[in-house]
């Protein structure tokens, strides 16, 4: 089994790649941030207002800013794919003796180290400003956005590769990202929402993967809604890397 | 090992689906070629060359048919077939960002190289191609030229037994073309491997090739060694000049007694006819013109181009 050796090489060359243009990273790092310093003033206000959840404002909006990391530091990664493909790089790995799988399971642990690191970052400001959690909160958050991360970026990541077009990859992207970003509560709580609307973010797998974080965050570990959210998200990723890895392998049908 | 058969295909074959109608872009290809042979695949944009080239390198799952490369079967054991060949793709192979030596040991380490044994084989590869100070640059700022040769490297970091390139010259100016055409076989002559490329460049095929195969719309037309191709499809031309067309009608019957001599044509003063070989031909019909008495003011041999032959098969030049 050289999957787990070639995941290795392809991760460390993904790394070092991702490291000299680490341009990227800090975007996706500034973003997180911006919302934190420009937006999570005035949720202090509004936590007080009825219909909010339990937790102070920090523990609901903080949450939600890591599942929007997770979901899309992931999701647009296949743009990266796609360039490696125009220069080769794809088929030249294909005509070696690796792991078809690995090809998209190493960027995909990139992706995941890269995701963490940023998480990592966001927390820290968040305690800066003021969120409280305990420490083993922080590793299930960080941990549940490394597989939403990886679950997107095979998912990202084989459609860049059986599109191998940008101007395909787009708008897809946005297609998927912005319902799962409107009706996850990401932002506000889906509590504040009308009935119907409740209703309808119920069947987005990503509102209780943001509720199960919250839900963390206010210390309850072991309970079902973390365990949903949980579920959920290890679904997602084992959907997510048969995609990937079927898609890598259709590469020579 | 010399006179081993390095790729044994038979009927290969490969059909894609767009909106609903089949297209054959590989309609059966039998070829076979020996250890340590240049063969040259040559052909025009869309005969089908590439989608055979990625076939026999285990890119593209034939349709039908079967081949061995390298000693092991093609749909049995791909895996087995990757580790023997080296594939240099008109794409390129290397991502512009990363870093030279870089690039050389992470592709080495897929087939179980290690880290040292790589870094000095791809150091010695890089200084036979030329390019002895590229370890730590950015691929992205090499030329054009450079990039092809380190795609040559990289194919060749397993010492595999057998390479393909497709269209190795492409987009390369004339010197770069030379250039690299040495470099390839200095690599069947220093170390033996067998070399199978693709090219749409007449004069590519003619200057590098042991053997061509011609391929048009998806089949195997031709086959031989430069010289025999030429030779059989078309011979040389002769163009005489005379000084009257008295002449040139008694020259015209003299010239279609050669051997394998076409009908001569008669222009004015001028005749033209093709022969199997020119060089051959031309003191036997110049000493025959004489004994007659005639005498010719101007001679011309010219030896086919592979252009032309490609143009006797198909009907169409290959530049179309």
């Amino acid at each position: 089994m050289t999957f787990f050796r070639d995941t290795w090489i392809v991760f460390t060359r993904a790394m070092r790649l991702a490291l000299r243009q680490p341009l990227w990273v800090v975007i996706g790092l500034m973003q997180p941030i911006l919302y934190l310093t420009l937006f999570g003033p005035l949720l202090q206000t509004m936590a007080q207002a009825p219909g909010f959840p339990p937790g102070d404002a920090w523990q609901i909006f903080v949450p939600g800013l890591l599942v929007q990391m997770g979901i899309f530091g992931g999701l647009f990664v296949g743009f990266g794919i796609i360039a490696e493909w125009r220069s080769g790089v794809i088929d030249r790995m294909l005509v070696t003796p690796a792991s078809r799988a690995s090809i998209v399971a190493g960027r995909a642990l990139r992706d995941v180290v890269v995701i963490i690191v940023q998480g990592a970052v966001l927390l820290g400001c968040a305690f800066l400003m003021g969120l409280r959690v305990p420490i083993e909160s922080v590793l299930v958050g960080l941990g549940l956005i490394g597989i939403l991360g990886a679950a997107f970026s095979c998912i990202s990541n084989a459609i860049g590769l059986a599109t191998k077009s940008e101007d395909a990859l787009a708008p897809l992207v946005n297609s998927l990202a912005l319902p799962i970003l409107l009706l996850s509560g990401i932002l506000l709580p889906m509590t504040l929402a009308p009935r119907w609307l409740q209703i309808l973010s119920d069947f987005n797998p990503f509102k209780h993967i943001v509720d199960a974080l919250r839900a963390v965050f206010r210390g309850e570990l072991n309970s079902t809604t973390v365990w949903i959210g949980i579920g959920l998200a290890v679904l997602l990723v084992i959907i997510g890397g048969w995609i990937g890895g079927r898609t890598v392998a259709r590469q020579t049908k | 090992m010399a006179g081993e058969t390095m790729i044994e295909a038979k009927g290969l074959k490969r059909t894609y689906k767009a909106r609903g109608k089949q297209i054959e872009a590989v309609r059966g290809i039998d070829l076979s070629v020996r250890q340590g042979e240049i063969v040259g695949f040559l052909g025009p944009n869309g005969a089908g060359k590439t989608t055979t080239l990625k076939m026999l390198c285990t890119l593209l799952e034939p349709t039908g048919g079967s081949a061995s490369v390298a000693g092991s079967d093609l749909r049995k054991d791909p895996i087995g077939v990757r580790r023997k060949i080296g594939y240099v793709s008109q794409a390129g192979s290397t991502s512009p960002e990363a870093i030279v030596g870089e690039e050389i040991v992470s592709h080495a380490r897929f087939y179980g190289i290690d880290k040292a044994t790589a870094t000095k084989r791809g150091q010695e590869l890089l200084e036979a191609l030329d390019l002895g100070d590229v370890w730590k640059r950015n691929c992205g700022s090499l030329s054009g030229g450079q990039r092809r040769r380190l795609d040559i490297v990289m194919g060749l970091i397993h010492e595999p037994a057998l390479v393909f390139l497709d269209e190795p010259t492409t987009g390369l100016d004339p010197q770069s073309r030379a250039n690299l055409w040495s470099h390839i076989r200095s690599l069947r002559d220093k170390r033996g491997t067998t070399v199978f490329l693709t090219t749409h460049y007449m004069d590519e095929a003619d200057s590098l090739s042991d053997r061509i195969l011609i391929i048009d719309n998806g089949t195997i037309v031709a086959e031989g060694t430069p010289a025999e191709l030429k030779k059989r499809v078309s011979g040389d031309a002769i163009t005489l000049t005379l000084r009257h067309e008295d002449d040139a009608k008694r020259a015209a019957e003299i010239a279609s007694r050669l051997e394998g001599s076409d009908t001569p044509g008669i222009e004015a003063h001028v005749v033209r006819l093709h022969v199997p070989d020119g060089g051959r031909a031309l003191p036997v019909l110049l000493a025959a013109l004489t004994k007659d008495g005639i005498d010719a003011i101007g001679v011309d041999v010219n030896r086919p181009t592979l252009d032309d032959v490609f143009l006797t098969l198909t009907g169409r030049s290959l530049r179309d």
